[in-house]
């Protein structure tokens, strides 16, 4: 049923958005994203999707034509990175607040200050509030399913919110590995065909979307999203079940890594996972109590499941690929620290690592498990920077 | 992951490095293989110093990382033996390939501290004498085959014909040139 091929990133979600026939794409390129619209408008010029595809002069016209054509009733989508997002902005909160099911590939990238091309997470983290579900992949594989397993998600009566399908800019979109694709058949079934109950080429059911809420109103319209976004930490699960169903592969919104009896976890997200689950393996190999968790779904922060599966760590150190000049630590760091509710009774330590393409290799990963290892010991830790807040790899 | 291959290509930006290493990684892909082709991103412009590596392993390759300690590298451009450090990492029992007019004997003299196995090929003269302009990335292709025995040369050029099928599909015509490069250049390797 599957077919084995290697692609890069960039091109999985390609196919993957070719296979589903989008309705729209409408894209602005940037890098590294731009494969992505570069070769599914090849697919739509050889005729293998009968996509509108929209070639626009900026991301910001990108996002108010995907609002434009989902409003409308067309299944819509995009990829973008860095700057590109953050010229979105504007859009991505009208998108989710209209309630659109919009799919976008987020390839993600350094945001310019100084300019920079190469991956961290300060694009993804600086949209967090927008109202969209965050979707974090490690490899190839992940990206592509996660893709269509997104359009699902999105869709779903009880959700309808947009949804960004993050992977790491250069890393994974443009490193070509092995994946497992579906039948475009099996795909198409999946997905289904997008029938919305509220659109506005429906001339038998006339609506307004976007208009003026006044003070009466708004606060409860917003309460309405933080209510789809909490719904759908169960969709989520329900639509991974589904599609594990169909090709083998179950997902969970996090995955845990040999953390049932770890003294010392990593909690982190995208390509480097990888990366510590290779250490992990060497330290566990040496009988050390090791482990990580990974965070698949970034919005709804799964703060429930990362509850339980700390079971009794002696400490934790949270990884964030963005700064967020917050003063106190990273954003993930502040999500993990929420969702333990200042009771986790054990310590638990940021670091901020992989900033603008700084690479990030096993010795590193290494290096924060000994210094935890430090912490458990009460030595004076060797990290770089202040007690709870650290940096990884960072030149003095 | 005991037989995870790891190989690390230094050359310069419009000599076709990161093809060679997609084209490295389809062609063991069809073997079977797990496999890794990306290349290191740096100012995209002609001439400008261009890293891209592969890893190549039975089971399913986790790290993503650059490598570090690679077991072989290609060098594409033999002026980056100068001003790259192209043996840095490379393991003691691991093996160096460069494209050069020079004999491994020589080629081996201007490495530091290298004391594994050097191959050395004239890309130049190949590509020139076949598709009358020169294109190192395939004679090091090969190169990097006959170097380090990781599959049959017959079932390469098998593989590499169809990779090449499918990159050309617009320009066939290129196909069998880029063929011809890839055989002579198995026969050209020089080893020590």
């Amino acid at each position: 049923m599957g077919i084995k091929d290697r692609l890069s990133g960039n091109e999985a979600t390609a196919m993957a958005m070719k296979s589903m026939n989008m309705d729209v794409m409408a894209a602005f390129p940037i890098t590294p994203s731009t494969e992505i619209p570069e070769q599914f408008s090849q697919y739509v010029a050889n005729g293998l999707t009968d996509t509108v595809f929209v070639p626009v002069e900026s991301e910001h016209s990108a996002m108010s034509a995907c609002i434009g054509s989902q409003a409308a009733g067309a299944r819509s989508c995009t990829a973008t990175s860095s700057n590109g997002l953050a010229l979105m902005h504007e859009m991505l909160h009208i998108a989710s607040a209209m309630r659109l099911p919009i799919t976008m590939a987020c390839i993600t990238r350094a945001i310019t200050g100084p300019i920079n091309i190469h991956n961290d997470h300060s694009d993804a983290m600086s949209s967090r509030d927008c109202g969209w579900i965050q979707i974090h992949a490690e490899d190839v594989q992940e990206a592509y399913d996660n893709y269509i397993m997104s359009v699902r998600i999105a869709e779903h009566k009880k959700v309808l919110l947009p949804v960004m399908i993050c992977q790491d800019g250069f890393i994974t979109s443009h490193a070509v590995e092995n994946v497992e694709l579906l039948e475009e058949e099996d795909i198409r079934s999946f997905v289904g065909f997008y029938e919305p109950d509220y659109y506005l080429l429906n001339p038998e059911l006339k609506v307004a979307m976007g208009p003026y809420d006044p003070p009466t109103y708004l606060m409860e319209h917003k309460r309405q999203q933080a209510e789809a976004m909490i719904d759908s930490l169960d969709v989520i699960k329900e639509i991974y079940d589904e599609f594990g169903k169909l090709t083998g592969r179950y997902y969970d919104l996090i995955e845990t890594y040999k953390i049932e009896d770890a003294e010392r976890i990593i909690i982190l997200l995208g390509s480097s996972a990888g990366t510590a689950k290779i250490v992990v393996d060497e330290l566990r190999s040496k009988g050390e109590k090791v482990g990580i968790i990974k965070i698949r779904s970034y919005r709804p922060f799964p703060g429930k499941l990362i509850r339980e599966a700390l079971k009794s760590p002696k400490v934790v150190a949270v990884l964030d690929k963005a700064e967020g000049l917050s003063s106190i630590g990273g954003p993930v760091y502040s999500d993990v620290c929420a969702a333990l509710n200042g009771n986790a009774g054990f310590k638990i330590v940021n670091y901020i690592y992989g900033i603008g393409g700084r690479d990030v290799r096993t010795d590193d990963i290494h290096e924060v498990f000994a210094d935890l290892q430090d912490d458990i010991d009460g030595k004076e830790s060797k990290a770089k920077t202040a007690a709870n807040y650290r940096y990884l790899a960072l030149r003095e | 992951m005991n037989d995870l291959l790891e190989i690390r290509w230094h050359g310069r930006g419009g000599q076709g490095v990161k093809t060679a290493a997609l084209l490295l990684a389809d062609v063991l892909f069809y073997s079977g293989k797990y496999v890794q082709g990306f290349p290191e991103y740096g100012p995209e412009r002609m001439g400008a110093p261009v890293t891209a590596y592969n890893r190549i392993s039975n089971d399913k390759i986790r790290v993503h990382s650059n490598i570090y300690e690679p077991g072989y590298v290609a060098v594409v451009d033999h002026s980056l033996i100068r001003s790259a450090n192209v043996t840095k990492g490379l393991k003691k029992d691991g093996a160096i390939l460069i494209n050069t007019k020079l004999d491994p004997e020589e080629a081996k003299s201007l490495l530091k501290d290298f004391e594994g196995k050097v191959f050395t090929i004239d890309a130049e003269t190949i590509s020139i004498d076949i598709l009358g302009k020169y294109f190192p990335n395939m004679p090091m292709l090969a190169g990097i085959i006959k170097m380090t025995k990781m599959m049959d040369e017959n079932v390469f050029l098998e593989n590499i014909e169809t990779s090449l099928s499918r990159k050309f599909a617009s320009k066939p015509q290129l196909v069998e040139g880029n063929m011809q490069v890839i055989k002579r250049s198995l026969e050209e390797v020089k080893g020590i």
